[in-house]
């Protein structure tokens, strides 16, 4: 039997970009992604096999080595690994009661980058955006418009959205008409 | 000089900054800074519009946002035309065209007027007392007509093509209203370092410091220093100054919606610039500082054009340098018309008289207007304002009756006092108190963290209403978290002091007369009215307001809601506290619904969700459907094929060879812990501990009341994990039912669950030849019926990435499903079609699908089932575990009605002439002879036309329906009764040998 | 639009973020399949629907996603009291539905007109 081809991976919204008022948008490239799961007493040997602690504060992520852990709820957290590695395969060898589960695919990270990246994301996002209130690294999941999204903030002028793949058309089209009016 | 009114040297426009604009289409030329009346007036122009219901020619009341009267459609292009926008707020810019409204064939000579002198028919109740009969006329004929020859401007008839956009804001002090006291309470918080948002609807803030010329605030002019004052914050970085911006709504916590006009006063406004922005504040505290609104005088004709506020009067004068008349009369009973007659006498305006209605007015104002030479006379009251479509003289008369003087003016100013404006502080559902000895509402008890300052906290003195603000400004962003700071001070070194009012109507308007003394300029109400909305019966505010419309107006009764109450009080014998205020609600000013539905429009009104193979679907002709947000695949036409066609010939090419269908809508939750199988258990009625890992099972899902809430596949990955599927539509609340049941009744299980419907693209193929399209781009998967039975799940690699690949069929013949990560689900599909057209397959849509689980009597959750169906019904009850102790729905399915005879099941229909297809939804009866309405035991859930069964299937809900099969039922439709048999649900391969075929 | 305290993000987040999921402490029977019509009546059917205090579930579905418990005056609308599910059934009578921070600016009717004086209270400072 001949060697198959590999398929090719087609993202969604791959590539995009678009300037605003003070704000651009930028699709993200492909990256590791866990939903993960776990009872308290895992979290120090699933930290360990993730070579990061995993944070345990509300609307908080940790960070290290191109891995992010985003707080999503007491026993929920996202894992973004835009490194290479594969943090379900480092989670498989924890015993604690835990759950990784690979959700690379669903989701689309658009990058929200400018002084007006706060205000842009506020056209439909209800949380208070400022720095004091959501400062850098603050992580949560919230409302855009009509859709979920996860919302991490990178830098004082930086913030990472992740949605669903399907509902991106409409994430990236509500950021773009919002980044118009800057 | 633009316009023959303006006086040079007063105002504070530039005279060379001139536009140019049209009025019905006369050219005239204003200037930069004008609201459209200011320019109108500078050009002598009086009559506005006509009004609602009279048709009677109207001026311009006000020189703000409380304007009932000078309602125009301001037109930019054929889709731009914005109907009822106040003539007192849009501003001018060169290149405006507006167009008076509600008259016909013209504003001077309207064929509506005849209204006016039918008036004594036009009384208040007058539409619901008389279009009562016929009881149809009134939608079919009276309602169109009255509407056509009432209402005001036209709405547009083209989309509208501008956009809107929206914000969250969060700040610790708003402050609503941008004159003195906002301005103050602002900088006081503001100086605290906190946030603060300040708006207000004019173009500049100051609020009444626009006109009041007697104001010095530390060492500046008034109106100077509120200009250099909304510098300075607009300067700070904690602080957001939005001016042409209206607070519409106070809600909940303090959430307050703001719009914002950003470019209705620009000549050519950019692409990018939205026409409005809807801020929707959250704030720790409000400062509300909306004011106090001036009350006209009511009395006879007292909407003549020419008769206005003696503050909007000043304003034209003292803002815009405009004049509004040569020889203007005043009309009062309160100071501040005096401060009018003064600045306009001091101007070179002839003033012919100042009536006051007090007995003895006194103060530095009067003796000021006295020594300026302007007749005062006192106890007296204008009657009536005589002319048509100007005010040509007033009828003066001593309060006691006695002889008239006629006094010929061009203007008439007017005052009965100010109103607080307590909208906000209402809306944000405090209580206001009636203060008996001033005669008005104010602030009384709070149900927000809010707090009212100024004018609209019944504040008289500028020097009160500064020392307030600046300590409630100073509160709220200490109560708000501020620190300490050194605080504002700000001197007052001089100010405007007036007192006075009154409220009702004056002499000459009582109630033995039949004049036309106007309450509500815009809804068209006569003290008289009011009146005899009493006689009428109506006891309650609430109730006058509905029966006279008093107040119920677009300007929301800004200027008339004290008179009508009075009127109603004093017809009434009652006190006005007794009698009641009505309930202010938002929005404060008319909101576009462009404001509201912001950026919601076109492809932002609700998500559009495509799959991964959407674009392939597309590129080879697909034909969209919606199923919820989701676009599907519906058929794929060929060359020639319509619907019918396409989706015979997918049918059978399904069956003869294969197909190949997106199924990546479908809902798929992982069920991971160590008590993943027992949580299973109890949220599906059928048993899962048994079912051995890599195998599959049909499940099926109840509320606890033990109708069908949910189907699909379940797949066992492990001993720990599942990967359950449920139908498209029910993805996201059965996420929510599931979690609901293990948040908070099963707590202490061990397993989580996380939607992987977007992770995973699902290609289904389906049909004789699907394992052969398969199986020569799978890796490390043993495809054979041995190793791979139906209803098995097996993980392994297609095309080099990962699959889960299920060995399943909705469609009874042999049928795989394979699961990719979702970014290769469109390589992945293009290689099984390669491979699928080695083996004749075809691509087919959701119709073909929906054809050909209907050949097998599968089921689909939503059509044949409606949320009343038990598994039993639905001929299931094989799924149900029969030795479980517990499921959600178990003890719904016990419940007498659900287990009694004669429900209504599941069954086959076939017609009688096979090429008749039935509709769905169509009702069945046992008798079609019986007299109508007739007995209908059930309806038909699902029918199509089958190429493979070569004639029409259906199925249909019916009573005790699987007793029946055999018998023959009718299915009655307009154009004849249609029988059927009713028969088994399965039409297609019986034995079910194509599973393994 | 409210502002609802999650009790697991431990702040008040938008209303929009939450689903409200009817009454409270309505506990499912560990023997539900045993339960007598009357029972079955009580548990599935009756819901109390008070003017006044309410004790109900929400989900702060599009926030932690955890499910929690609300005490909820229907006439003001204003929350009480939020907790984590599973937590006790707090009682009503210590809960205070009377205003908080907004008495601050109250005025009594025969006081409106005196010179201003922000007057505040020293009970509910948020």
């Amino acid at each position: 039997m001949a060697k198959l081809a590999t398929a090719t991976r087609n993202p969604a919204l791959a590539g995009h970009s678009v300037g605003g008022h003070g704000v651009s948008l930028k699709v993200l490239e492909p990256a590791s992604r866990m939903s993960l799961r776990a009872r308290p007493a895992a979290v120090a040997a699933l930290s360990k096999a993730l070579g990061m602690t995993l944070p345990d504060k509300a609307k908080t992520s940790s960070n290290k080595s191109g891995r992010t852990a985003l707080w999503l709820g007491p026993d929920e957290w996202l894992v973004i690994d835009e490194a290479g590695g594969d943090p379900v395969a480092d989670c498989a060898s924890v015993k604690g009661l835990h759950s990784a589960v690979d959700v690379s695919h669903r989701n689309v990270a658009i990058a929200v980058t400018g002084p007006n990246a706060a205000a842009t994301i506020n056209a439909g996002c209800p949380q208070d955006l400022s720095l004091a209130v959501f400062p850098v690294g603050a992580a949560s999941r919230t409302v855009l418009g009509k859709v979920e999204m996860v919302l991490l903030r990178t830098g004082e002028e930086a913030f990472r959205v992740e949605c669903w793949r399907s509902f991106s058309d409409y994430v990236y089209g509500f950021l773009s008409e919002a980044a118009r009016d800057g | 000089m633009a316009g023959s009114y303006r006086i040079s040297g007063q105002g504070r426009l530039t005279p060379a900054k001139t536009a140019r604009f049209t009025f019905d289409g006369k050219a005239m030329t204003g200037l930069a800074g004008d609201t459209v009346a200011s320019a109108l007036l500078a050009n002598g122009v009086h009559l506005v519009g006509r009004s609602f219901k009279y048709h009677r020619p109207r001026g311009i009341l006000s020189a703000g946002a409380e304007e009932p009267n000078a309602l125009v459609t301001v037109t930019r292009d054929a889709a731009r035309k914005t109907p009822n926008v106040r003539a007192t707020v849009q501003e001018l810019y060169d290149g405006l065209n507006v167009a008076s409204q509600n008259r016909w064939p013209s504003l001077s000579f309207d064929v509506g007027a005849v209204n006016d002198l039918a008036s004594p028919f036009f009384s208040a109740g007058f539409y619901y007392k008389t279009f009562m009969w016929p009881k149809a006329a009134w939608k079919n004929f009276y309602e169109p007509n009255i509407r056509a020859a009432a209402g005001l401007g036209v709405a547009p008839d083209q989309p509208d093509p501008d956009h809107y956009s929206a914000r969250y804001a969060h700040c610790e002090v708003l402050v609503l209203g941008g004159g003195a006291a906002g301005l103050a309470a602002a900088l006081a918080a503001a100086e605290t370092g906190v946030r603060v948002i300040i708006c207000d609807e004019q173009a500049e803030f100051g609020g009444a410091l626009r006109f009041e010329k007697g104001a010095v605030i530390d060492g500046q002019d008034g109106w100077n220093w509120a200009q250099a004052t909304a510098a300075r914050l607009a300067a700070m970085d904690n602080v957001q100054v939005l001016p042409r911006t209206t607070a519409f709504g106070y809600y909940a916590q303090n959430f307050v919606g703001l719009v914002e006009r950003v470019t209705d006063h620009i000549a050519r406004p950019g692409r990018d610039e939205p026409r409005e922005r809807l801020w929707q504040v959250r704030a720790r505290r409000v400062v509300i500082a909306t004011g106090a609104i001036e009350r006209h005088m009511v009395f006879a004709n007292n909407d003549r054009p020419g008769v206005m506020l003696a503050s909007a009067a000043r304003t034209f004068l003292n803002h815009y340098g405009v004049v509004v008349g040569k020889t203007v009369g005043v009309y009062t009973a309160n100071d501040s018309a005096y401060a009018a007659a003064i600045d306009l006498k001091k101007a070179g305006v002839g003033v012919a008289a100042i009536v006051d209605l007090r007995d003895n007015p006194a103060g530095p104002l009067v003796d000021e207007a006295r020594a300026l030479g302007i007749e005062v006379n006192h106890g007296r009251a204008v009657t009536s304002a005589n002319g048509s479509q100007r005010i040509k003289s007033m009828t003066v008369q001593a309060k006691a009756g006695g002889a008239e003087r006629t006094i010929a003016v061009d203007a008439l100013l007017m005052s009965a006092g100010w109103t607080p404006s307590v909208h906000m502080f209402s809306q944000s559902r405090g209580k206001v108190a009636f203060d008996d000895a001033t005669k008005r509402f104010l602030p009384g008890t709070y149900a927000q963290d809010c707090v009212s300052v100024g004018a609209c906290n019944g504040s008289d003195s500028l020097e009160d209403t500064v020392a307030q603000s600046l300590e409630a400004g100073a509160n709220a962003a200490r109560d708000a978290g501020a620190r300490p700071s050194r605080g504002v001070a700000l001197k007052v070194e001089a100010s405007e002091g007036w007192g006075g009012g009154m409220l009702g109507s004056g002499p000459g308007a009582g109630a033995d007369t039949k004049v036309k003394a106007f309450v509500d300029f815009q809804n068209d109400v006569t003290a008289k009215d009011i009146r005899q909305a009493v006689k009428e019966g109506m006891r309650s505010i609430e109730h006058v307001k509905r029966f006279t419309t008093n107040g119920m107006a677009t300007d929301q009764g800004k200027t008339s809601n004290m008179h009508g109450l009075a009127i109603a009080a004093e017809a009434l014998d009652k006190d006005i506290p007794q009698v009641g205020l009505t309930t202010f609600r938002a929005p404060y000013t008319p909101v576009t619904f462009g404001a509201i539905v912001n950026h919601a429009r076109h492809g932002l009104f609700d998500p559009t969700r495509k799959t991964a193979t959407h674009a392939w679907a597309e590129a080879h002709g697909a034909v969209f459907e919606d199923v919820g947000q989701w676009k599907r695949a519906w058929y794929f036409p060929r060359a020639g094929e319509d619907m019918h066609a396409a989706v015979d010939r997918e049918c059978v090419t399904v069956r003869k060879a294969a197909g190949l269908f997106d199924a990546s809508t479908l809902g798929k939750i992982e069920v991971v812990g160590p008590d993943a199988a027992k949580f299973m258990e109890l949220l599906y009625t059928n048993p899962w501990e048994k079912l051995e890992v890599g195998r599959c099972r049909y499940g099926i899902m109840l509320r606890e009341d033990g109708f069908i809430y949910d189907d699909g596949v379940v797949g066992r990955l492990a001993q720990d994990r599942f990967h359950v599927t449920t139908t498209t539509g029910g993805a996201a609340r059965v996420m929510h039912h599931m979690e609901d049941y293990l948040q908070t009744e099963f707590p202490n299980l061990d397993v989580w669950l996380t939607s992987v419907s977007e992770q995973w693209a699902v290609i289904a193929v389906q049909g004789p030849n699907s394992r052969d399209i398969i199986a020569p781009l799978v890796e490390g998967i043993d495809m054979s019926d041995a190793a791979m039975p139906h209803m098995s799940v097996r993980e392994g690699k297609i095309c080099g990435v990962p699959t889960r690949l299920f060995r399943m069929s909705f469609t009874g013949d042999r049928g795989f499903e394979v699961n990719v990560p979702a970014d290769y689900g469109r390589a992945v599909w293009e290689a099984l079609w390669a491979e699928g057209q080695k083996h004749g397959a075809c691509a087919y849509g959701t119709e073909a699908m929906h054809v050909l689980r209907a050949e097998k009597g599968y089921i689909i959750v939503g059509q044949d089932t409606d949320g009343t169906v038990t598994p039993n019904d639905a001929g299931l009850d094989w799924a149900v575990g029969k030795k479980k102790t517990d499921f959600v729905g178990i003890r719904g399915l016990m419940r007498p009605d659900l287990v009694a005879k004669g429900r209504r099941q599941l069954v086959g229909l076939k017609t009688r002439d096979p090429r008749t297809v039935l509709e769905e939804g169509a009702q069945i009866v046992e008798n079609p002879k019986q007299a109508i309405p007739m007995k209908m035991i059930g309806h038909v859930t699902s029918s199509y036309w089958s190429a493979n069964c070569d004639r029409s299937i259906a199925m249909g809900v019916v009573a005790g329906g699987r007793d029946r099969i055999g018998e023959t039922l009718y299915v009655p439709m307009p154009d004849g009764v249609i029988e059927v048999e009713v028969t088994g649900t399965v039409f297609f391969d019986e034995k079910g040998d194509r599973l393994n075929g | 639009m409210l502002l609802i305290h999650c009790p697991y993000c431990e702040e008040e987040r938008p209303e929009l973020e939450f689903r409200a999921a009817g009454e409270a402490h309505i506990a499912r029977s560990t023997n539900i399949a045993a339960e007598s019509d009357e029972d079955f009546e009580k548990f599935f059917f009756i819901r109390s629907n008070p003017k006044g205090v309410i004790f109900e579930r929400w989900r702060h579905i599009h926030g932690c996603a955890r499910f929690f418990n609300a005490a909820r005056d229907t006439i003001t609308d204003r929350f009480l009291l939020t907790y984590k599910a599973g937590e006790p059934k707090p009682d009503v009578s210590t809960l205070s539905s009377e205003g908080g921070p907004a008495a601050w600016a109250n005025r009594p009717p025969d006081q409106l007109n005196e010179k201003p004086k922000a007057k505040r209270s020293t009970k509910g400072e948020a």
